[in-house]
């Protein structure tokens, strides 16, 4: 994997990862886990589902507007000391974060975990140029001591059980070496690795949650305290940000600190945030570098039905009520946005003619779970089954499509069907073993990956009613012929 | 900012870049979503009201169940109060305008005025603060960082963080609690929400307190 851009198909991708059984195993217990925990927090507010509404009001709003608030967002970040830069693509805006890192001469940076980030490809970026940025996300440490990819929105390393870390820790942190298994002990490892760090480096590069255009300010969200540090010891603060991540006033943000923490950890509230506007003299960075990022998000966004994806405030939720997510695991999608709303929102992205990305929209049974779980009401089965209609224009003339031709030829006429069907009576002989069809041939043989078939019955229900209406006992006795499946 | 070296050449090229790509990306902005309305915003919703003494009771539970420590005094005990949350230690940073009279005597004081660097901090270990409001429904103190809280680095680097709240600076709602700050937002200065302590769940969802923020928090509210 790297960035958006999965390497294989869906299903190839699955296939390889539903075989391990420690993923499966900590991905069943993570999600159960949230999942429970999220219906508790979320129940506990009566107004919950007005909530979602002022969520999803909010948000459309924002991108119905979304020039004037950009240009207002740069003009109150500029007016508070903060630079503002703008990139069309992932390059642009590596571009732009190197030659900051390289104007100051730093060899090494400090990093809050950012999707955005991981979405540009970021660290491969600064380490060709011999700018090393480290990670201080426990979770992102973890995945970036083990030259992983993360697999989770929220716990990108759960993936990973505790001896495995002990193990990556005492290996890799300078001074450990003889840590137990105990999470407290190896969160405290990463804290004495991480506080000198935190200390001494002089530039830090965040994401952003969400973006006040009125009032300049960025917000970070977070849980460890690794944002604050970040966000605040450094000299110079690079926060690298989607363009749709903005809202109107400071008064929008009140929804979603309601929705977000709840949706997300399962928490009434996550321990830490923070809200910076430009540069604030004699607190926190004194050098502060806004980049609002496209890479795609104006191709979702011209899209009328599509357009919703891009209400996402990453909470996560959805990949922890979905059934595909918790067999298959973050790394099937093959891109930083794992989950239904990566299955939308990356061939979204990178555009339905990508061959491995549009699989995605596949990669779901359409259970609704997400849509009901999503706080900012984004229709992820809809935007599913509507992808889907997308990819299939973009295939082109395919024997998929030749086969759906003759299907729809056969079953327009009762008469074709029968013929249809008595051929394929005929044909199926050499398929059927033990009374089961256990692998079709060709392009069928997808159904079959993962489920066995029913043969054709030696009579159809049309063939029996019509012997019945003729006065004879059908040959299966009285009772009524298996249904054909 | 530091210049980049040697030529202007390199800087002239990407101020050219970036005004393209402004100029692009609200070009593709506009085409994109032409003609389309902005939504009227549906009325906020209101949770039922609670009396003074709940909301204080409300906070209580919420701070507990964070697993922060919370004491409810009178005025005149806050000095008290505090030298009972620090136990043992002895040293204490406060921001400059932290009041004098709520602190208790025989402890060793250090005012961060003039501003401590960033390794004096982290030889302190705990500091008081004040707040700039508190919300009951989700057990989150907001700290607007004027006189009486300091600076962001403050109240982050040293391991406790003693918090002294006013019983009429607790509101309800998530709501009020960001319309009693939005003011100081549009006077440009930055907010930590703080919710219970530094917390992680990484490692096979076990939930550690304490990785890199104050690995204690100690709230103390004051009635009158």
């Amino acid at each position: 994997m790297s960035g958006l851009h999965p390497a294989q198909p869906f299903p190839e991708a699955a296939r390889e990862q539903v075989n391990q059984p420690q993923l499966r195993a900590n991905l069943r217990k993570v999600t159960h886990t949230i999942r429970e925990k999220r219906l508790r927090a979320t129940q506990e507010l009566p107004h919950w589902e007005e909530l979602r509404q002022l969520g999803e009001a909010t948000k459309d709003a924002s991108l119905a507007d979304l020039s004037n608030r950009l240009l207002t967002l740069e003009a109150s970040v500029k007016a508070r000391g903060g630079q503002v830069h703008w990139a069309r693509d992932a390059a642009e805006a590596r571009e732009i974060v190197t030659r900051i890192a390289l104007a100051h001469q730093v060899q090494e940076l400090i990093k809050v975990k950012s999707i955005t980030s991981d979405e540009i490809e970021l660290n491969k970026a600064l380490d060709a140029h011999g700018v090393h940025a480290i990670e201080t996300d426990l979770a992102e440490l973890i995945v970036q001591l083990s030259n992983d990819t993360p697999s989770h929105i929220l716990v990108p390393a759960i993936h990973r059980n505790r001896a495995e870390i002990q193990a990556l820790f005492n290996a890799e942190l300078p001074g450990e070496g003889h840590l137990s298994d105990d999470p407290a002990e190896l969160a405290g490892a990463a804290r004495r690795y991480l506080r000198h760090k935190f200390l001494t480096t002089k530039m830090a590069v965040s994401g952003g949650n969400f973006a006040i255009a009125k009032t300049g300010t960025v917000c970070v969200v977070e849980s460890e305290g690794n944002g604050r540090m970040c966000l605040t010891l450094p000299e110079v603060l690079v926060s690298i940000m989607g363009i749709e991540k903005v809202l109107d006033r400071f008064e929008d943000i009140s929804v979603f600190m309601e929705l977000l923490p709840r949706s997300s950890t399962a928490e009434r509230m996550n321990p830490y945030t923070s809200f910076w506007s430009g540069v604030t003299p004699g607190d926190g960075p004194q050098e502060f570098h806004l980049i609002l990022l496209d890479n795609g998000r104006t191709d979702v966004l011209a899209d009328d039905f599509g357009r919703q994806t891009l209400r996402c405030i990453r909470c996560s939720a959805c990949l922890n009520v979905c059934p595909v997510y918790e067999r298959a695991g973050g790394h099937a999608y093959g891109s930083v946005y794992p989950g239904p709303i990566g299955a939308i929102l990356t061939p979204q992205l990178l555009g339905m003619h990508d061959q491995n990305a549009n699989t995605l929209p596949g990669a779901s049974s359409l259970c609704g779970a997400c849509f009901d779980a999503c706080p900012v009401r984004i229709n992820i089965p809809q935007v599913l089954i509507y992808l889907r209609g997308e990819a299939a224009q973009h295939k082109g003339p395919t024997l998929e499509a030749l086969a759906m031709h003759g299907m729809r030829l056969a079953m327009s006429e009762g008469w074709r069907f029968e013929g249809a069907v008595r051929l394929a009576r005929f044909g199926q002989g050499p398929l059927v073993h033990n009374g089961k069809i256990t692998a079709l041939p060709g392009l069928l043989g997808g159904w079959t990956q993962s489920r066995d078939l029913n043969p054709f019955p030696p009579q159809s229900f049309r063939e029996w009613w019509r012997q019945r209406g003729q006065g004879q006992t059908p040959e299966v006795d009285a009772a009524p012929p298996q249904a054909v499946q | 900012m530091s210049q980049l070296p040697k030529s202007e050449a390199p800087r002239s090229a990407e101020i050219a870049r970036s005004a393209e790509a402004r100029l692009e990306v609200l070009t593709r902005i506009n085409r994109a979503v032409a003609g389309t309305e902005v939504p009227e915003l549906p009325a906020y919703p209101q949770s039922a009201p609670l009396s003074r003494e709940e909301i204080v009771e409300q906070f209580e539970d919420r701070i507990l169940d964070y697993r922060a420590a919370f004491t409810r005094v009178a005025a005149q005990d806050v000095p008290g109060a505090i030298g009972a949350a620090l136990g043992e230690v002895r040293r204490v940073v406060v921001p400059a305008e932290f009041s004098d009279a709520w602190l208790p005597a025989g402890i060793d004081v250090v005012r961060d005025a003039p501003l401590l660097s960033h390794a004096q901090l982290d030889g302190i270990p705990a500091v008081i603060t004040g707040c700039a409001v508190a919300i009951s429904e989700t057990g989150t103190i907001i700290l607007d960082h004027q006189g009486d809280q300091g600076r962001r680095a403050l109240s982050l680097i040293p391991d406790i963080h003693i918090c002294v709240i006013r019983a009429g600076q607790v509101v309800q709602t998530v709501r009020e609690g960001t319309e009693q700050v939005a003011p100081s937002v549009r006077a440009g200065r930055p907010l930590t929400w703080l919710s219970g302590g530094s917390a992680t769940s990484d490692i096979e969802l076990v939930r550690v307190e304490g990785v890199h923020g104050p690995r204690h928090l100690k709230v103390i509210v004051v009635d009158g």
